[in-house]
């Protein structure tokens, strides 16, 4: 699985965050999202799909 | 005269009036009409207060993908833009939420920094502190009493006066201020004197923390006008937005929630019993889903033409999406009319799609996972002290709630 951002789009809800907190995480100074690991292991799969339905900006996609 | 009027026309003059009333039996599910048109289609016109006849969208898949179609705006100042009511004599500057990017995301950045997760997460022991102490005053305190202004209204004032550094010695002020504007029946002139009285004291408080700036959100905007970035006037108006959100929505979360639960005695029981974070979570989405408090729909304007279900909405038309009537939409959710604390309802829009999503819903959510995870296992034996008739409920805001909830234990 292959995950990619699109900060420009991110609005900072965090969403992403909550639903897998492993894979995604917030930059200090404004909370657009950053992606420490961009091929999650797959375990955390269902979580990272959650999180891009749930991102509100569909600033999140993943590629199997 | 019928002959020469089209079927758009028609259709207009046939609108119902919005909003609808909800079923007198029924305080927590949307109105009844409003269920007939999801029904009967993804679109309809209604009626609003001054003649016009916007687009009303039910369906929640229609909604998000609507609000996040860049064809469509948020801009009240568009001609066509569905307001609520009408715009205050002389106007009054507006917040970035009903503004478009550039400028909305602009705005918006400068204050989302302490809503990122790890930073709400930080105040989470600070609120638990906040709501066990306001439950020992209530326990020391008479009963029956009104939990409404003993405990839903107090939790989120003080949170937010926390966070954006607005002294909580003035919320009788701001209460009352606020209470005006979100009403939807008082005069333009009210709404906009009641405005311009939050908006003074917001600007005073920005002076202060220009002078002195200490270590909360609104020093952090006094930081940026101080540097040019910003306008003293948009930091107030910022200011005013986080501070009316930050208490009006949430404290009608926890006393509409907590009459719901009355209702729902087993689901109140799970509550009650558990310490279980991820039952609480997922009882706190249910229940934005469930209830969901903002009433009176998003409302946007379309740029262009958009087809939704075979229907061009046309540029320069109003839309209003119900996001009630998404939440309890059967296409989406199983049985949606039913409470049930254990479903995942994760992808409710009771905080809106897209770009303009609130701001605000990570504190929102904390706040409420710390309230239902606490309040009823401290007093198992919380209990409504009249009957459900008795309750006046918020019809007539453009939050929906209860004004009073007399409770005893
Ligand atoms: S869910 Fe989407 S908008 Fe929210 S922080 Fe993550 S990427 Fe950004």
């Amino acid at each position: 699985m292959k995950v990619t951002v699109n900060q420009d789009k991110c609005v900072a809800s965090g969403q992403c965050v909550v639903a897998a907190m492993e894979v995604f995480d917030q930059r200090d100074e404004d909370g657009i999202v950053v992606l420490p690991n961009a091929e999650p292991p797959a375990e955390q799969a269902d979580d990272v799909r959650h999180a891009a339905a749930v991102c509100p900006a569909l600033a999140i996609e993943v590629q199997d | 005269m019928t002959s020469t009027v089209n079927p758009v026309d028609e259709r207009a003059a046939r609108a119902p009036e919005f909003p609808m009333a909800r079923a007198a039996g029924c305080p927590f599910d949307p109105p009844p009409a409003l269920r007939d048109l999801q029904q009967e289609g993804p679109l309809a016109r209604v009626r609003l207060w001054d003649g016009s006849t916007p687009w009303l969208v039910t369906r929640y898949a229609d909604q998000r993908a609507l609000l996040g179609d860049p064809r469509v705006s948020a801009d009240i100042h568009r001609p066509g833009y569905p307001r609520q009511a009408p715009m205050p004599p002389g106007g009054t500057g507006v917040s970035f939420i009903l503004k478009d990017d550039p400028e909305h995301a602009r705005l918006r950045r400068m204050v989302t920094a302490p809503f990122a997760i790890k930073r709400v997460e930080a105040m989470r022991p600070g609120v638990q502190r906040i709501v066990d102490d306001l439950i020992d005053e209530l326990l020391a305190g008479p009963n029956p009493v009104d939990l409404v202004e003993a405990f839903a209204l107090p939790v989120p004032s003080l949170v937010i006066c926390q966070l954006l550094g607005v002294p909580y010695a003035d919320h009788d002020f701001f209460q009352d201020n606020s209470k005006v504007i979100i009403n939807r029946n008082v005069t333009p002139e009210q709404r906009s004197a009641a405005h311009g009285n939050l908006i003074e004291y917001l600007d005073g408080l920005m002076g202060e923390k220009i002078a002195h700036p200490v270590d909360d959100l609104l020093s952090g905007l006094a930081e940026r006008v101080t540097a040019g970035e910003l306008s003293r006037n948009e930091a107030a108006q910022m200011g005013v937005l986080l501070l009316i959100a930050g208490h009006e929505t949430t404290a009608n979360m926890i006393a509409l929630g907590t009459l719901a639960l009355f209702e729902h005695p087993g689901q109140l029981a799970l509550l009650r019993d558990t310490d279980d974070r991820r039952l609480i979570a997922s009882a706190v989405e249910e229940l934005l889903r469930y209830l969901h408090i903002t009433h009176s729909g998003r409302r946007r304007v379309a740029v262009e033409d958009i087809e939704v279900g075979g229907e061009v909405i046309r540029a320069g038309e109003g839309l209003i999406l119900a996001n009630d009537i998404a939440n309890r939409d059967p296409g989406m959710f199983a049985e949606p009319d039913r409470l049930d604390l254990r479903r995942d309802a994760r992808r409710h829009v009771a905080f809106g799609f897209g770009a303009h999503q609130c701001l605000g819903q990570p504190l929102a959510r904390m706040e409420l996972q710390v309230v239902y995870g606490t309040l009823y296992r401290r007093i198992p034996t919380l209990r409504p002290a009249t009957e459900l008739e008795r309750i006046p409920f918020k019809h007539d805001g453009s939050v929906y709630g209860v004004y009073e909830l007399p409770v005893t234990w």
